[in-house]
């Protein structure tokens, strides 16, 4: 109910500021310190021109005449605009083609109960298991017998491989938290198995369907094993792959182009996950609110 | 409107049978209660009527049709749930036009019969909510109109009561008499309240451990308890049992205590039996069996009494005001007694 009275005060008066200063404060400034410093250091290695990259005497931490040459490089002279739209493409269908996946068999394993249906769930998850870096070898005789090396098809057909688990995991755990009595109550109001699907059970899975698809979309962004083995040529490259075998030139590392395409990269990401992240959130608790 | 027959109707678990074979018949608009302690098959039968449980054995019949094998939303029922089941993304106007929408009814079918149940139910000014801007009583409305939008030939009920106060119940027990009086629409109820039993029901099946104990009218199985467990059932407070021997005199409790024979004792001296009285059929009374008072609980409007009698715990209500306290010797006459065989259970007299 939303009428309660907030009781965020709780049992706050038994703790002191100093307290307060030792528990919460100061290790939440460490951790934070911890997690953002990398994200600090790429944003300002993507600014710094490159005398200052490589000079001794200039401050490590600050840029002094900050720069937009390495993204000027970035965009202009390398396909990384080609390698962002490969991303793009790859992870948004083979997102979809996996949330669409996951739901029929979450739905089934959850609520049609058909003989073995723990075992198939079970069997799922194991899947889920095995490291892409033993997988990736059988994966890619298939991609070549198939005629798909060097196609954005490869990945696009491979990432369902480890993202289909994982959703139909997460979808599990949330169709499992919608009340068994509002598809009984479908079924007496005559819907069919299809309507109750699609009138009852994804309404109500909106969060878990987000968290799932913010979930899948970040792994297949991110994805480096299967996009270094299945392409290789430039034009269908993914970010992650593109940025290091095009800027890293045999010892020589392009840094501030290396770290303005990690920026960019990153950019859409985290987009997506502050706009969502309170569906993220009651979507990976699993909770549906009557 | 229909009649609802069942006849030997079974149902296992895989190896553990739940209902063992019940028959049933429910007239054309009846308000039937099926009632017993949890566990005892109650909601399993309903959800077989409903359709949402296969039938292990027997025959369901709505009106003259056997429905063993028709889906739910074919059998013309509609059921409210215990937690409502309300659909929380949908408002309380949507969640009534729901089963509507799914039949095709056009809009302004749709919209005069929700308008209808909503006058019906005073959930006029909240077709616009959703379930969880709503109190439990309104949310239990709304469940209710969502079955009476559809006209169904038969209404299911499953312990919808049991998520509210006490207050709220009994306020809503009146409204689905009254509902049922205005709309005569058969309805199937479930509960494990015998006083919901009692107040609502045209008919009354006792279930325990998968069998119906008794069938019949609330004051029928009130006056005229087939055995020991519908008469501990049925009845608040519960009835008391005091273990006895028959004699040539009549029933001898313990050493001390004597009744008389209730008039059409068959059995034969010597016999064990079990002695039920009512708390209310217990009368202060000089010439009456002697008792100690442990606990006295004054409610008003009459006064419980927990006393010892020959060593057995048993309840007295009385209406006349007694300045009793605990330890006080008291005398209670007995006014009306059932006998029991302690074995079987089955009633004597």
């Amino acid at each position: 109910m939303s009428d309660k009275a907030p009781d965020t005060a709780g049992m706050d008066y038994l703790q002191t500021l100093p307290r307060r200063w030792v528990t919460v404060y100061i290790p939440m400034i460490v951790f934070l310190i911890l997690l953002l410093f990398p994200f600090y250091w790429m944003a300002m290695t993507a600014f710094k021109p490159n005398e200052e990259l490589v000079s001794r005497a200039a401050n490590p931490f600050w840029i002094v005449s900050p720069t937009l040459a390495h993204f000027e490089k970035l965009l202009f002279r390398t396909d990384y605009p080609q390698w962002m739209w490969n991303t793009v493409l790859v992870s948004v269908v083979s997102t979809f083609a996996s949330l669409a996946a996951s739901v029929f068999a979450a739905y089934a394993i959850e609520r049609l109960r058909f003989r073995g249906a723990k075992q198939t769930g079970l069997a799922i998850f194991l899947a889920y298991l095995v490291p892409p870096s033993i997988l990736f070898i059988p994966l890619a005789a298939i991609v070549v017998q198939l005629g798909l090396f060097d196609t954005r098809w490869a990945l696009i057909l491979t990432y369902p491989t480890f993202l289909i688990p994982f959703c139909t995991w997460l979808l599990m755990g949330y169709f499992r938290s919608i009340p068994y009595e509002l598809e009984e109550c479908a079924l007496i109001d005559g819907a069919t198995r299809w309507q109750i699907l699609v009138k009852i059970i994804l309404p109500l899975a909106v969060p878990g369907l987000i968290s799932a698809g913010i979930f899948a979309f970040t792994l297949s962004w991110n994805e480096f094993i299967y996009a270094l083995t299945f392409v290789s040529s430039s034009e269908t490259k993914t970010v992650p792959v593109g940025v290091v075998t095009e800027l890293v030139e045999g010892d020589v590392y392009h840094w501030g182009a290396l770290m303005a395409g990690a920026l960019l990269g990153s950019l859409p990401v985290a987009v997506l996950y502050s706009f969502f992240v309170e569906y993220y959130v009651s979507g990976m608790t699993g909770a549906v609110k009557e | 409107m229909a009649s609802v027959t069942l006849s030997q109707v079974r149902k296992s678990f895989g190896s553990t049978p739940v209902v063992l074979g019940v028959d049933i018949e429910i007239a054309d608009g009846e308000f039937c209660v099926l009632v017993g302690p949890s566990g005892c098959g109650k909601s399993t039968l309903l959800r077989m009527i409903a359709g949402l449980e296969e039938i292990s054995g027997g025959d369901i019949r709505i009106g003259t049709r056997v429905v063993n094998n028709v889906p739910p939303k074919e059998r013309d029922i509609a059921m409210v749930f215990q937690n409502y089941a309300l659909y929380p993304h949908m408002t309380v106007y949507e969640n009534m036009a729901f089963s509507l929408r799914l039949a095709k009814a056009p809009k302004e079918e749709m919209e005069r019969r929700v308008d209808e149940a909503a006058r019906v139910l005073g959930l006029v000014e909240y077709l616009g909510r959703y379930p969880r801007q709503l109190s439990g009583g309104q949310r239990q409305r709304v469940a209710m109109g969502r079955a009476i939008v559809r006209k169904p030939q038969v209404f299911l009920f499953d312990e919808p009561l049991s998520n509210l106060d006490a207050k709220l119940r009994v306020q809503m027990r009146t409204e689905i008499k009254e509902l049922h009086q205005r709309l005569k629409t058969t309805s199937i109820y479930v509960t494990h309240d015998q006083i919901e039993a009692m107040t609502m029901a045209d008919k009354i099946v006792v279930m325990n451990a998968g069998v119906t104990e008794q069938i019949g009218s609330p004051l029928d199985l009130y006056d005229n308890p087939a055995n020991l467990f519908v008469a501990g059932f049925i009845g608040s407070p519960a009835m008391n049992f005091l273990p006895g021997k028959i004699t040539a005199a009549g029933i001898a409790i313990g050493a001390d205590i004597h009744l008389p024979m209730p008039a059409n004792n068959l059995a034969e001296p010597g016999r064990e039996v079990i002695v039920g009285v009512r708390p209310e059929h217990l009368a202060v009374a000089d010439d009456g069996v002697p008792a100690e008072v442990v606990v006295v609980e004054p409610t008003g409007a009459d006064t419980q009494i927990f006393c010892k009698m020959a060593g057995v715990e048993i309840t007295a209500v009385v209406r006349e005001r007694h300045d009793f306290k605990p330890g006080t010797a008291v005398r209670l006459r007995p006014e009306l007694t059932y006998i029991f065989e302690p074995a079987s259970g089955r009633r004597l007299a």
